[in-house]
C-alpha cells in the first residue's frame, strides 16, 4: 500500500496502520485486503466488481469498514458493494472514500451501495469523501446509496464530503417500513471550482415511519451544490428536511426541496436558509479578537461539524 | 482607562445620535450609562467596542488613540463587549463560544463557574448549539458568561437586564459585583434598571446625545423629580 493510500484511509477511516474487525480494502479498482468476523461476512461479487455483505441475525455492537481509494489519476473505478443486515442486528459501517491524483489525469470512484435492511435493526452508515492532491486533473466521487428499510428499524446515515473533490452527484434513495426511521446528516465543503450535487428521493411507506434529512453545504470561492430532495409520506408518517448552507466569495448554491404528502396522515415539514455568514456572528467572533478569517473559519467549522 | 473626545455620530440617513460626547472612564467600578430610549446609549456602546466608527471625534484607551482600530484589535487591547441582542450560531456550542472568548480551552471546572455565575448548570448547557433552541434569556446569561471569560480590565454591557427573570437577577447582579473586585477594572453597563443602577460607582445619563448629567448614583434623584429622564424608573 502506497503512502498516498494510507493516507486517505487515515481521513476516511480509522486507519492506524490496520483496520480492526470485519472490513474490506479497495485500492485502485482492486481488493486489497479482507477480512469476515464470525457475524459479518465478506464475499467478492462472482458477477461484477463489488461485495456481498451479510450481517447475522442479532450481530450486536461491531464496526465494519468498507474503504476504497484512487490513488492516482487514469483510474475510474465502480463498485457494486451489497449489505444485507439481518433482523435484530445494531452495526456501524464506515464507508469512506478517498481519491488523489497529481499527473493531470482524472482519478474516479463511483460507489453503489445497497442496503436490505430487516426487522428491527440498527444501523449506522458512516461515509467521508475527500479528494487530495495537486493540478489540474478532476476528483470525482459519485456515490449512489440505496436503502430498503423494514419494521421498526433505524438506519442513520452520517455523510460527510471533506474537501478537495472536484466533481460529485451523490445519489440517495430510500424506502422506509413501518415503524422505521432513515436519519440523515449530510455535511458538504466545496471550493475552487468544484460541483456538487446531491439527490435525494425517499418514500415513506410504512404507518409510523420517519425521515429526517439535515444537509449543511458550504460553497466556496466560485464552487456550486445543488441539492434536490423529494420526501414522499404515502402512510402514517413524519418527515422532516433541513438545508442549510453557507456561501462565501462566489460560492452558489441552489436547493429545491419537495414534499409530496399522499396520505392524509403523512405530515411533512421542510426548512431552508441559504445565505452568507451573518455580520452580526463575524462581529461577536472578532470581540473575542479573532480577526475576521478566523471568525469565519471557526464559524464555517461549527456548521459543518 | 478609556476616553471619548468630542464624538459625533449620525446614521446614514443623516440623523444625528451623538453630539459632541466627551467621557473619560479611568479606574476601577461600575459605569452606568442610562437615559431615555434612543437618546445615543448603545451606539456609545458599539462606539468604544469598534462596532462603529465616530464621524469625528477621537476614543483613547490606555492612552492610545484607537479610534481607527476595528474590533478584533480593541479586543485584542483589552476592550469586551456584551452585545444587546446575542448571535445564534448554528453548530458552536457553549463550550465552542467560551473557549473562543477566552482564548484558550476551558477545563470543566472553569466553565461550571463561568455558567453557574449567570446562572446555568454546566451540565445542562455545555455541548448545546448556541442557537435558536435556547431561549432569550439563556442566551442572554451565555453572552454574559463570555464577557466574563474574557477577563479583561475594561467591560461593556448592553442592556444586560434584559430576558433576565425577576428570579434570577439577584444573581447577576452579585455577579457584576464579584467582577469588579475580580478584575479591578471598569465595567460599563448601559441599563435602566434600579438594582444595576444602585450598584453603580457612577452614573452617566445620556439624553439626546449629549451627556445630561455624570456623577453619583444620586443624580438620577432630581432628575427624576423634574421627570426630564421619563425612561429612568421611579423612586418611591
Amino acid at each position: 500500500m502506497d503512502k498516498n493510500a494510507e493516507e486517505l484511509l487515515r481521513i476516511v477511516s480509522d486507519w492506524k496502520g490496520s483496520l480492526q474487525g470485519a472490513h474490506s480494502i479497495r485500492e485502485n479498482g482492486m481488493s486489497v485486503e479482507m477480512l469476515s468476523t464470525d457475524h459479518i461476512h465478506i464475499e467478492p461479487k462472482k458477477d461484477k466488481p463489488g461485495l456481498d455483505i451479510t450481517v447475522d441475525k442479532g450481530t450486536k455492537g461491531e464496526t465494519m469498514y468498507i474503504p476504497a481509494c484512487v490513488t492516482h489519476g487514469g483510474v475510474d473505478d465502480l463498485v457494486y458493494n451489497d449489505f444485507y443486515i439481518e433482523d435484530d442486528a445494531d452495526v456501524t459501517i464506515v464507508a469512506g472514500c478517498g481519491v488523489h491524483t497529481d499527473n493531470g489525469e482524472m482519478a474516479r470512484h463511483n460507489g453503489i451501495h445497497r442496503f436490505f435492511i430487516g426487522d428491527g435493526c440498527h444501523v449506522r452508515y458512516v461515509e467521508k469523501h475527500v479528494g487530495t492532491g495537486k493540478g489540474r486533473g478532476r476528483r470525482s466521487i459519485d456515490p449512489v446509496t440505496d436503502v430498503t428499510l423494514g419494521r421498526d428499524s433505524v438506519m442513520e446515515m452520517d455523510s460527510t464530503q471533506i474537501k478537495g473533490v472536484s466533481d460529485t452527484h451523490r445519489m440517495t434513495r430510500a424506502k422506509v417500513g413501518e415503524g422505521s426511521s432513515f436519519i440523515v446528516h449530510e455535511r458538504i465543503m466545496t471550493a475552487g471550482d468544484e460541483r456538487a450535487i446531491t439527490d435525494f428521493s425517499i418514500d415513506m411507506d410504512g404507518d409510523g415511519s420517519s425521515v429526517d434529512l439535515v444537509s449543511r453545504s458550504v460553497a466556496r470561492d466560485e464552487s456550486h451544490q445543488a441539492l434536490h430532495s423529494v420526501i414522499r409520506g404515502n402512510a402514517r408518517c413524519t418527515g422532516h428536511s433541513e438545508c442549510d448552507a453557507i456561501i462565501t466569495e462566489r460560492g452558489t448554491v441552489s436547493a429545491t426541496p419537495q414534499l409530496d404528502a399522499n396520505n392524509i396522515e403523512a405530515s411533512l415539514i421542510h426548512e431552508a436558509a441559504i445565505g452568507k455568514i451573518a455580520g452580526e456572528q463575524l462581529l461577536k467572533l472578532c470581540s473575542f479578537g479573532l480577526t475576521e478569517e478566523e471568525a469565519e473559519e471557526k464559524i464555517i467549522q461549527g456548521f459543518l461539524k | 482607562m478609556l476616553e471619548l473626545r468630542n464624538i459625533y455620530w449620525s446614521t446614514p440617513s443623516g440623523h444625528e445620535v451623538l453630539h459632541d460626547i466627551s467621557l473619560s472612564i479611568d479606574g476601577s467600578g461600575i459605569v452606568v450609562i442610562t437615559g431615555p430610549n434612543g437618546g445615543g446609549k448603545t451606539t456609545i456602546a458599539k462606539i468604544i467596542a469598534g462596532i462603529e466608527k465616530p464621524d469625528s471625534g477621537s476614543i483613547l484607551f490606555n492612552g492610545e488613540d484607537i479610534t481607527d482600530l476595528g474590533v478584533t484589535e480593541r479586543a485584542r487591547k483589552g476592550i469586551s463587549y456584551a452585545f444587546q441582542q446575542p448571535v445564534r450560531f448554528k453548530g458552536l456550542t457553549v463550550r465552542d463560544l467560551l473557549d473562543m472568548a477566552s482564548g484558550r480551552k476551558l477545563d470543566e471546572k472553569e466553565i461550571c463557574s463561568l455558567l453557574s455565575k449567570v446562572g446555568l448548570c454546566a451540565k445542562d448547557y455545555v455541548e448545546r448549539d448556541v442557537d435558536a433552541s435556547l431561549s432569550g434569556g439563556e442566551i442572554k446569561r451565555i453572552e454574559i458568561a463570555t464577557v466574563f471569560a474574557r477577563k479583561t480590565r475594561f467591560s461593556v454591557f448592553d442592556e444586560p437586564e434584559a430576558g433576565i427573570d425577576l428570579w434570577s437577577f439577584p444573581r447577576l447582579i452579585g455577579a457584576f459585583e464579584d467582577l469588579r473586585k475580580e478584575s479591578g477594572g471598569i465595567e460599563v453597563i448601559i441599563s435602566h434598571q434600579e438594582r444595576i443602577l444602585d450598584i453603580a460607582d457612577r452614573v452617566i445619563v445620556i439624553e439626546n446625545g449629549r451627556v445630561k448629567e455624570d456623577g453619583k448614583r444620586n443624580i438620577l434623584d432630581s432628575l427624576l423629580r423634574s421627570a426630564s429622564c421619563p425612561a429612568c424608573p421611579k423612586r418611591s
